[in-house]
């Protein structure tokens, strides 16, 4: 049986083709989000990617902000669920999963299958999100996706303590103009998202194993930042930013 | 688009159910109690505003016309009015995160037109407990000062105890006493007794039918939505001390014993998940809010807002009418006490889960919320529950999206939790 999950967030919309819930026969990702052409655009590539029709796909399940309007699934589910079954499928071990999402952070905690025990949702700042990345990245005229590897050139990270998204902006600023390198200054923008969203973790009464999911994973200074908050290894998965369409998928069988 | 997906682009826009004779005798009331102080004002009697917990009995002896500025806030925002008062407030003289309720009823008196919504005469004098709010005296004084008018005021004291001692009862009981005579002199009006205790009498039996009410949520599956506590508690709040409310109560009541008989309900879902609803409603939101719980089959079957009008004394006795009103809202009692009363109330309506509004405007209902969750959670064997982010009448403050994200992740929580699911 084939099974399809997409998931359509607020920056990058991702979709897997499951086989019988084991193997992996498409996986894609295109970097625009609901409302744009993103959706179509990784259903077309997953579809082409796994060489089948509609047709012969037993089901899609649709997550993610953007997933009451896509038109294609039979179903939608939450992202919560769908990240916590996505990671467990991809390291067995899991039992918290950190989330940082375009727009949202979460920490879910899981029982030993794999289900969701426990979850704590980010309030409505954006201060530990991909977009607060993003707009300090804008003001630092650095690639976000550079930034992981931009803080470990660090030697002396520097403290960023406004958790409002304007307000940091306006610190970053302040410490270009003071003459801070763009390194110590990435490195302290990971240690502020960090505190923030290690305060989920916290909150959820994290346990061990700890992995990381979404975009934000791939970066190694958030990561690394967070192990230093918690105090233990987080893992991330090669697939972190397709837990949640991975998960659709696993739902879509069931 | 598949086949279901295009059924449901094909559907035509259900039409609203109309309101129930209960729903429409509330709302009738409440439009007379705003016209009654109007039509007093245009009189030339002295006429005032309260704080919601303010003791009504005293006003209603007196034969004052009261009116309340928080069931007004909530009705501007319910009724999708409130952003020219948010906007007018935070041009003016309010920081943005005040009390939202505070920023509407501030900008109200300066500007006293909320058309099409009830508007609510400008008062001459002010009566305030701060029984269910403390940033709510200055408040209070803000507007006092702004039309320069007097304040009467009963200070009922924190509940550190999970009592209220004698000396406290005597304090408040002190306080009473001279409010009446102060406001009798103010207004020119003439203190009975009798009077006094028969209006304690009316409040009692309107209280009494306000518990029948609310405990028809015990029943599984419930015969009425707890969601239409919210709107019937315009009538408690306003009219607690006139018969017409236990009219509007007693019609409910037929209504939902009717409901018990033809094994229907206001709920408009199969019941799947009984919740306890923690904290004021998301006035601007209650429809998307409904809709959504709705989905999942979640029904409010819990709150201890709706109760705090639910004041249980002795009529007659004013000893015991300081003593209920001191200790009645969340806001007042110590943690031990409400997660006792949680506790209680979480087996009483049989409760899956409890779902917890950060409510920005209120920061006392939220300063001691994140160990209310953890603590009744323990209490009642690990009841999941969740938190969204909201604001009792700032529309700005809450994102639909996020909501039905978690509701939708709390509602797998609490299948599991209610099944004890074994998974291999």
């Amino acid at each position: 049986m084939l099974t399809m999950g997409v998931d359509i967030g607020s920056t990058a919309s991702k979709a897997v083709i499951l086989e019988d819930g084991k193997r992996i026969m498409a996986r894609q990702l295109v970097a625009a989000g609901t409302g744009t052409r993103g959706p179509a655009e990784v259903y077309k590539k997953a579809l082409e990617e796994a060489g089948v029709e509609r047709s012969q796909i037993t089901r899609v399940v649709a997550t993610g902000y953007g997933r009451l309007n896509f038109a294609q699934a039979d179903r939608e589910l939450s992202e919560v669920s769908c990240h916590g079954k996505g990671m467990v499928f991809l390291c067995p071990q899991v039992r918290t999963v950190i989330d940082i999402g375009g727009q949202d952070a979460k920490a879910l905690l899981l029982d030993d299958w794999g289900y969701l025990d426990h979850f704590i949702m980010n309030d409505k700042c954006a201060a530990g999100t991909g977009r607060f990345l993003e707009a300090m990245s804008r003001v630092l005229d650095v690639q976000v996706e550079d930034m992981g590897m931009l803080s470990e050139r660090s030697q002396n990270p520097v403290s960023i303590s406004s958790t409002c998204a304007v307000f940091a902006e306006s610190e970053v600023i302040s410490r270009l103009s003071s003459g801070e390198t763009v390194e110590d200054i990435v490195a302290g923008i990971h240690v502020s998202v960090a505190k923030k969203v290690s305060g989920l973790a916290v909150r959820v009464g994290y346990r061990p194993q700890v992995a990381m999911s979404g975009g934000v994973a791939k970066n190694r200074g958030i990561v690394r930042a967070m192990e230093q908050e918690l105090q233990c290894e987080i893992l991330v998965p090669e697939d972190c930013q397709m837990a949640g369409a991975i998960g659709a998928a696993l739902f879509a069988c069931q | 688009m598949n086949e279901q997906n295009m059924s449901q682009a094909a559907a035509p826009a259900k039409p609203k159910r109309p309101k129930s004779k209960s729903q429409l005798m509330a709302g009738a009331l409440l439009d007379k109690a705003y016209n009654d102080t109007l039509e007093a004002k245009a009189r030339g009697e002295k006429i005032g505003w309260a704080t919601s917990l303010f003791p009504q009995e005293i006003a209603e002896t007196l034969g004052l016309h009261i009116v309340y500025p928080e069931n007004h806030g909530a009705a501007i925002a319910a009724k999708k009015l409130a952003a020219p008062f948010l906007e007018y407030a935070e041009a003016h003289d309010c920081n943005n995160d005040l009390c939202s309720y505070a920023k509407i009823d501030i900008a109200y008196a300066d500007l006293f037109d909320c058309s099409p919504a009830s508007n609510m005469a400008r008062p001459d004098f002010l009566l305030i407990g701060n029984n269910g709010c403390n940033e709510i005296t200055k408040w209070f004084e803000v507007v006092g000062r702004k039309l320069e008018i007097p304040t009467f005021m009963i200070d009922f004291t924190y509940n550190h105890m999970p009592y209220v001692t004698d000396s406290r009862v005597r304090y408040i009981k002190a306080q009473i006493e001279q409010v009446i005579k102060d406001l009798s002199a103010f207004t020119g009006t003439v203190w009975d007794p009798d009077k006094f205790a028969e209006i304690m009498g009316i409040s009692t039996e309107n209280r009494n039918l306000w518990e029948q009410v609310a405990d028809y949520l015990e029943r599984q599956p419930s015969p009425l939505s707890g969601f239409d506590l919210f709107n019937y508690m315009g009538p408690m709040v306003f009219t607690r001390g006139r018969r017409e409310t236990g009219d509007v109560m007693r019609q409910l009541i037929a209504e939902v014993e009717e409901h018990i008989k033809n094994g229907t309900s206001t709920f408009p879902a199969r019941e799947e998940f009984r919740v306890f609803w923690e904290g004021i409603a998301c006035w601007p939101y209650l429809s998307h809010n409904l809709k959504t719980l709705k989905k999942y089959g979640i029904n409010v079957c819990a709150t201890a807002y709706a109760r705090a009008w639910s004041l249980d004394y002795t009529p007659g006795d004013i000893e015991s009418l300081a003593r209920a009103y001191a200790f009645t809202s969340s806001n007042n009692i110590l943690l031990e006490e409400s997660v006792r009363r949680r506790k209680e109330w979480n087996t009483k309506f049989h409760i899956d889960g409890t779902i917890y509004h950060v409510n920005r405007a209120c920061k006392v209902m939220v300063c001691q919320q994140q160990e209310l969750m953890r603590q009744v959670s323990e209490a009642c064997n690990g009841l999941p529950y969740m938190s969204f982010d909201g604001d009792q009448a700032d529309f700005r403050n809450f994102s639909e999206a996020q909501f039905e994200t978690r509701i939708e992740a709390f509602a797998e929580l609490m299948r599991k939790h209610k099944e004890g699911r074994i998974h291999g």
